[in-house]
């Protein structure tokens, strides 16, 4: 297959030739025979190290399946299954599981992230070679959704994995300072009288753990950075030269804790919507490479359980399938960022974190086949009962949002057509 | 006029606010007579939707809906389908169902009455009879219709008077209502607390905030002592009821500093012997069972205004005509 006029994040026209899902050839003139993609942006297929696909245990929430069909839908080409699913994913059979069933949705890549702890109880180690020998090669480690609060044990399991070159995602949240934790705590939640989730008590895991990685000389990946705080830290941090990368997610981006007001709790989200500050911070954090990526947090929830009072409320948004727009609308539109240091936080680096050596390599030559095209010109508006993920849990609905995703293409197989999944899947 | 809901002392304008006081100033002067019944509400139903125990914010709505001839239904969440796992949402539909006119509701979840105007799940009239740590709206409105009767003349609002409230404000629903609705009646408030228990942004709040109650009492003229809820002090929040006590307890040494036209208010139920001794409680300057008696009157003029729809007073300005 060629493809003929299409435009890369640095803004050269090439043409592409693709050849058992691989990027065969690499042209500055076009190709005879190739289809003219009308100057669209060809991206490398976006890297997600942050997914809940809630399979194992709540399929009503997500499978493997639907979770890659939003995935694919979203531009990412490979997606991260976290860990606390049910049964946990802390042996090796969870995880093998797991990437099986990606292997045969085959919209994109799954790859299994490991707990860290047994059961995500945090107090005794998950057996993280086991996991990392198996078919699913599991290197990224995480009790999302729960802090690795023991600081001896997160000491532990940060040298542990070193043998494999493998990195600890922590979910910084002291426990202890989030008790029944609602929302952000500050002038908002004491107006509207929800319980606080201070941004100390992410601060302090992350300065904890920055301290720890720096004493053991080991990798340290810190899930969804918050607070202006946090983003000091990790700068401090990385002049420092410790070996820590940090994730933002979009809505983090776009959405403060003003939203909260109403009580809705599809802005109920864990760490919370932080504050109009928080945010600036964490876009000019990105923009620098302070923050490495983005990563969607996407966490489905059936309507149920965002159907009812705050407090009754699951946390959690869905977001693989508006990610890439809402990055464009934070850090593009505010000139903040250009394409290229997108395709970064977006692919190339998270591939680098997570060492997913089939993904983020660029459009060039032997390359896999792995990209999307995108109409950066276009706007859409987020429709829920469209989203393709079994949940409907979107903190944008209605809202218009910049560039479209047209083509996907994983391993060479087109999944994407004109916005719409084709069916095809790739196979071994 | 107040029309639709009423969730938050914050959705109430200045002129609404003194348009409830004096609709209830009407009402209680009629039902002070020989026959306390009037008919205006014959034919509607209101439900009582408690979720939490509060008998008397349960009576006194109940009594109000009553002396306007609503029918009332009470709705204990304890032994119903709710402590079943039933959700909000069914037992609103529920009520929904049975064609409430009006659901009083008082919730353990800041924000639920809000939620349950926002959705599409009832259409009944709301009234938030204490949601969460959030609000107490007419826990404000009996309040301030108590300082006016004991403080202030008919048409004016409560401009220039100190008002102070001691007490657990990070978690009172009644302090965020009534620091809404004193300062948007021209009070000045003042909060006193331990650190521990005022909530981080507490600053963007209209109010002053103090640690010491000593310096504050011989120039307030209504010192409003909150309840202080015993688990707080396994959480830390101060170390020992004796120490709460002695530091921010109203005992007859503090309320000998009261000036004598000064009225000290609490909204019920009280820890005798901890935020205030029996002898303040049952001072001369103690209006706690005024406080009482005025919230019938105020949730009957809430009940009357957002079912009956005939405005007491078109004008809104509070005048008795």
């Amino acid at each position: 297959m060629i493809l003929n006029n299409a435009q890369t994040a640095s803004g050269k026209s090439i043409s592409i030739k693709i050849e058992n899902g691989v990027i065969k050839d690499v042209s500055d003139t076009n190709i005879d025979g190739g289809v003219d993609v009308g100057s669209k942006l060809i991206l490398p297929g976006l890297v997600d190290l942050h997914t809940h696909l809630r399979e194992p245990g709540k399929e009503d929430a997500e499978t493997v399946e639907t979770g890659s069909r939003a995935a694919t839908i979203g531009g990412y080409t490979a997606i991260s299954a976290m860990a606390n699913t049910n049964p946990v994913a802390d042996t090796a059979g969870v995880v093998e599981q797991v990437y099986r069933l990606g292997k045969s949705a085959g919209l994109c890549e799954v790859k299994p992230i490991g707990a860290v702890t047994k059961g995500l109880n945090g107090q005794q180690l998950a057996e993280l070679g086991a996991m990392a020998d198996s078919i699913a090669q599991v290197r990224v480690f995480s009790d999302d959704g729960k802090c690795v609060s023991d600081p001896l044990l997160m000491r532990r399991a940060l040298e542990y994995v070193k043998t494999f070159n493998g990195v600890i995602a922590q979910h910084a949240q002291d426990p202890k300072l989030t008790v029944n934790a609602q929302m952000n705590e500050g002038s908002v939640s004491a107006r509207i009288g929800l319980v606080g989730w201070p941004a100390v008590a992410e601060e302090a895991i992350i300065a904890r753990d920055i301290l720890l990685a720096d004493h053991v000389g080991s990798r340290l990946h810190i899930c969804h950075v918050t607070t202006a705080g946090g983003v000091a830290l990790i700068k401090w941090a990385k002049e420092r030269g410790i070996q820590v990368t940090a994730e933002v997610t979009p809505h983090h981006l776009l959405l403060t804790d003003e939203l909260v007001e109403n009580y809705d709790p599809i802005y109920k989200v864990n760490p919370p919507l932080r504050t109009e500050k928080d945010v600036w911070a964490l876009r000019e954090a990105l923009a620098s490479g302070i923050i490495d990526i983005v990563a969607t947090d996407h966490a489905p929830h059936p309507s149920e359980d965002k159907d009812c009072e705050w407090q009754a409320a699951a946390f959690g948004m869905v977001g693989l399938e508006t990610s890439l727009s809402v990055v464009v609308k934070a850090m593009i539109e505010t000139k903040l960022m250009d394409w290229q240091l997108l395709v970064e936080a977006m692919s190339i680096k998270p591939a680098q974190i997570a060492g997913y050596d089939q993904q983020g390599r660029g459009i060039e030559k032997g390359a896999p086949a792995n990209f999307i095209l995108v109409d950066p010109g276009a706007k859409w508006q987020v429709r829920r009962d469209r989203l393709n993920s079994k949940s409907k849990n979107t903190p944008f609905e209605g809202m218009e949002l910049p560039a479209l995703i047209t083509d996907v293409y994983f391993n060479g197989v087109q999944t994407v057509n004109n916005g719409a999944l084709t069916g095809n899947r790739a196979g071994e | 006029m107040i029309s639709g809901h009423l969730l938050s002392v914050a959705d109430l304008s200045k002129e609404q606010a003194l348009g409830l006081l004096a609709t209830a100033k009407e009402l209680a002067v009629i039902t002070d007579g020989p026959n306390k019944k009037l008919p205006t509400l014959r034919g509607k139903s209101v439900v009582n939707l408690f979720f939490e125990d509060s008998t008397r914010t349960r009576i006194s709505f109940e009594t109000a809906a009553k002396r306007l001839s609503a029918d009332v239904i009470n709705f204990s969440a304890k032994g119903s389908s709710v402590s079943k796992g039933e959700s909000l949402k069914d037992t609103a539909q529920t009520l929904q169902a049975m064609g409430a006119d009006a659901v009083v509701i008082r919730h353990g979840s800041s924000g639920a009455a809000k939620r349950l105007a926002d959705t599409k799940w009832i259409s009944a009239a709301i009234i938030n009879a204490g949601d969460g740590t959030h609000e107490h709206p007419t826990q404000a409105l009996l309040d301030a219709y108590t300082i006016k009767e004991h403080l202030r003349g008919d048409n004016l609002d409560l401009s220039g008077l100190k008002v102070v409230i001691v007490g657990d404000i990070l978690h009172s629903r009644v302090a965020r209502s009534n620091v809404l609705l004193l300062t948007k009646l021209g009070a000045s408030v003042t909060l006193v607390a331990p650190p521990t228990l005022l909530p981080v942004g507490v600053g963007d709040w209209p109010v002053q905030v103090s640690y010491s109650l000593d310096e504050l009492l011989p120039e307030c003229d209504v010192v409003m002592m909150l309840r202080i809820q015993l688990e707080r002090m396994q959480d830390s929040f101060f170390p020992t009821e004796r120490e709460y006590s002695r530091r921010y307890g109203l005992n007859s040494q503090r309320l000998s500093k009261l000036k004598s036209t000064a009225i000290v208010m609490h909204p019920g139920p009280m820890n005798r012997g901890l935020e205030i001794s029996a002898e303040s409680a049952d001072d001369i300057k103690s209006v706690v069972i005024d406080q009482v008696k005025n919230g019938v009157s105020i949730r009957m003029a809430v009940l009357y205004e957002l079912l009956g729809g005939v405005s007491l007073n078109p004008s809104g300005e509070g005048s008795n005509k």
